[in-house]
């Protein structure tokens, strides 16, 4: 009974050794300790405090004039740029999330498949990986080389517009006006399904194939639910990328509004403005993750369903058990204060 | 995934082929179009018959940017700029990659979070008390505000080196150390003698990517290591290209030999300079780059 209880509780105290190795972790990790602490945690602490602050910068001293909840009001009531920045930042990331996944998955697959010239193909579509910094990328949307000329994004967006609400179809066109651009941020995305993709054993394929599976149902039943926290990963990292780069409007805008001398604005506006916008990033890796995370594919759900239908009748029996002992240890009880009539709690007399 | 059965039909292959060329065409176009435009003089640019060779190499375009950029001293710059956070990083992350992966200690669950919570923070939130907090401890304006937090695992995506490192050394079998253990060795021996060694593909990856991503990073550099506002020395290509429009006019004012005025032409030979350094570093390592991403698996599973 004892020993049962030590394997399940690994709340044991721990022996000599595994006390020195926890101290050496603790050693090992110690570095990024510090640093959260100094370079996470108490800016992010910092933050927070300055943001209910009016902070203005004089050359004698830095003044702080409480506003509470003053900058929200200015970022979402007097000014309008920010809300509308933020619902356009939405459209862009979640219509441009999928395309990034889906094209790196397909490029992926393409690429671990058996392809003459494959070294090559690799080189290119890992340049991307190397090239996509923030001034490169600017340089190159402003003399116009991130559009494919032959692609006329005008007719796409009248075309949508006829049976879309005009504000997705706009966005739907910048989609299609920054094609290049979004296919180029897909560049580590790539990798990592390349990877995983390498992963997955063939010989799953070959059983597969034995019974008969085509490469279409290959591909949902035995690649797809494999690579599914790959797909995850690359969607959040898809999320941040887009979010944290300087293509991004927001972003200059923080940064504009921190170091401009205005008498509204400065470190705690700016400071405002950047937590109301992780706060949506994060919202938005949320969604993310309730989208790709939770759902488990059949298979698992069905032996997730078998396992606690099981536990379920395990629980019963020991309640049946229980209960029994109880019951027992209750009647010599009642026979030893002879009295015949007890009640045992569950609805009938013995 | 398409070529496990044997019998391969040619449409399919034809459509295989035909999406890698198309979207590899995608990939490439504004590298080829940089490349090809970089090199036309204005005459060429304003020929409408001429639109991917031009007529005569022109190199005055590379010759007046690089002056404007400043080349040689930039690159030097980028290069520490970019280098020694890197190594900082590689060294630290491994520690602490290791540190997660082979010690079991309390809440370290607790702890992935944190460290998982740090990489999808959005580094603006932190971004004016960090550089309130630099400027206090005297670092803003010098290469230490990069090294000091990649010194601490907190540089430039740092999570993500240290999730590299986690799974990779979880895969390494415990059996060595123990051996290295009851030969003698102490922890900290067996992490450098035997731990270390192995883990070269992952130390290649990491060094890449952060170098990578140092050097592509304009935004923090000219925050941090040039100082929004004390503008000091330090800079790299990219922050040159980027404050490339006012730097020629500059250049061109004072020294009045430039002949040519600002045009897209000159732009992109800019934008062709800032690349061209990592695209010679990559053409170079490009094996050991896919080989080692096929070893480590860059995945934070």
């Amino acid at each position: 009974m004892s020993r049962e209880k030590k394997t399940k509780n690994p709340k044991v105290k721990l022996g000599k050794l595994e006390k020195k190795e926890a101290r050496v972790g603790y050693v090992f990790i110690l570095p990024w300790l510090i640093g959260v602490l100094a370079f996470m945690i108490y800016p992010l602490a910092q933050s927070f405090y300055y943001m209910w602050f009016n902070i203005r910068i004089t050359p004698l001293q830095t003044k702080f004039i409480y506003v509470g909840t003053g900058n929200f009001t200015q970022i979402w009531l007097e000014n309008p740029e920010f809300p509308q920045q933020i619902v356009t930042y939405l459209w862009q990331t979640i219509l441009e999330v999928p395309i990034i996944v889906v094209f790196a998955l397909l490029i992926a697959m393409m690429l671990n498949g058996k392809i003459r010239l494959k070294g090559f193909f690799r080189l290119v579509f890992f340049l991307p990986v190397i090239i996509v910094s923030g001034p490169v990328m600017n340089m190159l949307v402003d003399e116009g080389a991130a559009t494919i000329p032959a692609m006329n994004v005008q007719s796409i967006v009248t075309a949508l517009d006829s049976f879309l609400p005009t504000s997705l179809a706009n966005n739907i066109g910048d989609l299609f006006s920054s094609m290049i651009m979004i296919l180029w941020y897909s560049g580590v995305q790539i990798l990592i399904f390349l990877s995983a993709l390498q992963k997955i054993d063939p010989s799953l394929y070959e059983a597969a194939k034995i019974d008969g599976g085509s490469k279409w149902e290959c591909f949902w039943k035995i690649t797809l639910p494999t690579i599914k926290p790959m797909i995850l990963l690359n969607a959040v990292y898809s999320v941040i990328f887009l979010s944290g780069n300087e293509q991004n409007s927001l972003i200059t805008m923080i940064q504009s509004a921190m170091f401009s001398g205005t008498k509204e604005k400065g470190y705690g506006y700016a400071s405002a403005m950047a937590w109301m916008y992780s706060l949506v990033v994060t919202l938005v890796v949320l969604l993310f993750f309730l989208l790709l995370g939770s759902k488990k594919d059949i298979y698992d759900r069905q032996v997730k369903r078998r396992k606690r239908q099981m536990k379920k009748e395990a629980r019963q029996a020991k309640k049946i058990e229980r209960r029994g002992i109880r019951n027992v240890k209750k009647l010599e009880h009642a026979r030893k204060k002879r009295n015949y009539k007890t009640y045992d709690g569950e609805g009938d007399y013995r | 995934m398409f070529g496990t059965k044997e019998k391969e039909g040619a449409g399919k292959q034809i459509i295989v082929y035909g999406l890698l060329i198309c979207i590899g065409f995608i990939y490439l176009y504004p590298i080829l179009y940089m490349i090809s435009t970089s090199f036309m003089n204005r005459e060429d640019l304003l020929d409408t018959s001429i639109k991917w060779i031009p007529s005569t190499l022109f190199v005055n375009n590379y010759i007046d940017a690089a002056r404007s950029m400043d080349f040689w001293a930039s690159l030097g710059k980028g290069i520490l700029i970019a280098g020694l956070p890197t190594l900082c990083n590689v060294a630290v992350c491994m520690l602490i990659g290791y540190g997660f992966a082979s010690f079991q200690f309390k809440g370290k669950n607790i702890l992935m979070g944190l460290l998982i919570f740090s990489y999808i923070l959005p580094s603006q939130v932190t971004m004016i008390p960090t550089y309130v907090l630099y400027n206090k401890i005297k670092i803003l304006g010098t290469i230490w505000a990069f090294v000091l937090p990649a010194l601490f695992g907190n540089g430039l995506n740092s999570p993500i080196f240290i999730l590299i490192f986690y799974q990779f050394f979880k895969q390494v079998p415990k059996v060595l150390i123990e051996a290295a253990k009851i030969d003698g060795a102490g922890y900290f021996k067996s992490f450098v003698r035997i731990a270390v060694p192995s883990a070269a593909p992952a130390i290649l990856t990491v060094f890449l990517f952060s170098f990578v991503w140092y050097w592509n990073e304009s935004y923090l550099t000219e925050l941090y290591v040039r100082g929004l506002t004390t503008h000091s020395d330090w800079t790299n290509l990219v922050i040159q290209l980027k404050n490339f429009t006012t730097n020629y006019t500059e250049t061109r004012t004072t020294t009045g030999d430039m002949a040519t005025d600002l045009n897209e032409t000159i732009r992109l030979a800019a934008t062709m300079l800032s690349v061209l350094p990592l695209m010679i570093m990559y053409f170079f390592l490009q094996k050991h780059f896919v080989e080692s991403i096929d070893r480590t698996g860059i995945t934070g599973e």
